[in-house]
């Protein structure tokens, strides 16, 4: 159950922390200014993206082996924990910034970004709860763990990309 | 003639109309035929009995959910790069009936699901990924609602239509991927279908009728959208007009 658990509270820890991605710089109108700026804009998004994960996502990869232990995790399923997050939560956050981007300064935002980003979080979640599952029960963890890398290439090449053609729309 | 002609509302308003009536026409005709050969010439199997008979609802529609996102998502890309009105009206326009294909494969596959693997769900991948497709269409839907300046609307929507795409190939191969509870693929177009030929038929016919009734739906939603979207043009009022005349006629 461990994993599933941390996993759960890293998917809520990015979520909640969404909304305010875009929103605060949306409100006093230094979003503006990023969209017109000389630098592409993908470039600026991964940077929103990449402290997103700073405050949301690093802190659970540091602190999953403890959490990990109050599971009674054994320590080759602990690492894997740890490993699976720091591959994981960023592609969370670069899912997300495009929910956050699409529903930006919009009613009750907050439930609508909730309903586009969860179904797109669930394979995530799913191959990170089961490379753990996959190491406690004797098995390998390599499968899981190498879409958990497809996913993050893809989202990192893609992303960026998505969030700021979304980014384009909302402010137009 | 220019085929373009009928990329303009006003004129694709008349001939949605008369496509739909053959659409239905064609949808009620084959659903007869397909339902006949589905409960009378089709075989009791020899493990399932009777209940394996749900297949002919399940897999047309578990079809058209997947290849319905598809379109959606080809006609929200063709609105997104060349502005063309029309077509993002028509990714508006398929997505509750998708959304509703995507429900009956969900709830078809629960009620055999309960007989034959003796429970309604499980998070099998390919229920799964089904069930997050349900979700895409009901965040598509959810997106367009909140936005009131259509064009946002349209371009948003889009947007998450072609992102939600990437689950489509992954619910089609999920029972080869991960090789969990539902069963593999029964029909393919690369080797002999593993079935009775008159199940094959019965459910290449049901098929077909969902299509057809897919594309009747989706025609009557958007000359829904088109007239609410250009009810400030002439054509419209007078449309609407001309409407309220015949009935004022005949009343």
């Amino acid at each position: 159950m461990a994993p599933g658990v941390v996993w759960v509270a890293a998917l809520l820890a990015s979520m909640l922390a969404l909304g305010r991605l875009f929103a605060g710089d949306y409100a006093d109108g230094t979003l503006e200014q990023i969209v017109l700026a000389p630098h592409p804009l993908g470039l600026l998004v991964g940077a929103k993206v990449a402290a997103h994960w700073l405050v949301t996502g690093l802190p659970l990869v540091v602190l999953a082996p403890l959490l990990g232990l109050a599971f009674d995790l054994g320590p080759r399923a602990l690492g894997v924990l740890a490993l699976t997050l720091l591959l994981g939560t960023p592609t969370l956050g670069l899912v997300g910034a495009i929910g956050a981007a699409l529903t930006l300064g919009l009613r009750g935002a907050g439930a609508l970004l909730s309903l586009l980003v969860l179904p797109l979080y669930i394979p995530v979640l799913i191959f990170g709860a089961g490379a753990v599952e996959a190491v406690a029960a004797g098995l390998g963890a390599g499968a899981h763990l190498s879409v958990l890398g497809a996913l993050l290439a893809l989202a990192l090449f893609f992303a960026p990309w998505a969030a700021a053609a979304a980014l384009r729309i909302s402010l137009e | 003639m220019n085929l373009f002609y009928y990329a303009a509302p006003q004129t694709f308003y008349p001939l949605a109309g008369r496509m739909a009536r053959v659409f239905y026409a064609l949808a009620a005709a084959l659903g007869a035929a397909g339902l006949y050969i589905g409960f009378f010439v089709a075989p009791t199997d020899a493990q399932q009995g009777e209940g394996y008979r749900i297949i002919f609802i399940h897999v047309p529609t578990a079809w058209m959910s997947m290849f319905l996102y598809v379109v959606m998502a080809f006609w929200a890309a063709v609105g997104l790069s060349f502005n063309t009105r029309l077509s993002a009206m028509m990714a508006q326009a398929i997505a509750p009936t998708g959304a509703w294909m995507t429900f009956l494969a969900l709830w078809t596959g629960a009620l055999w699901g309960k007989p034959m693997w003796g429970t309604w769900w499980v998070w099998d991948a390919r229920l799964t990924s089904e069930l997050i497709l349900l979700f895409l269409y009901l965040g598509f839907m959810a997106l367009q609602a909140a936005i009131d300046d259509p064009r946002r609307a349209d371009r948003a929507g889009a947007m998450l239509a072609i992102v939600g795409v990437v689950n489509v190939p992954i619910i089609y191969f999920s029972v080869q991927w991960w090789n969990t509870l539902h069963q593999g693929a029964s029909v393919s177009l690369t080797r002999s279908p593993s079935m009775a030929t008159t199940m094959l038929w019965g459910m290449l016919v049901m098929a077909l009728a969902f299509w057809m009734y897919c594309l009747g739906a989706t025609l009557t939603r958007v000359r829904a959208i088109i007239l609410e979207r250009e009810r400030r043009s002439d054509w419209a009022r007078d449309l609407a007009r001309g409407a309220k005349a015949g009935k004022e006629a005949s009343a």
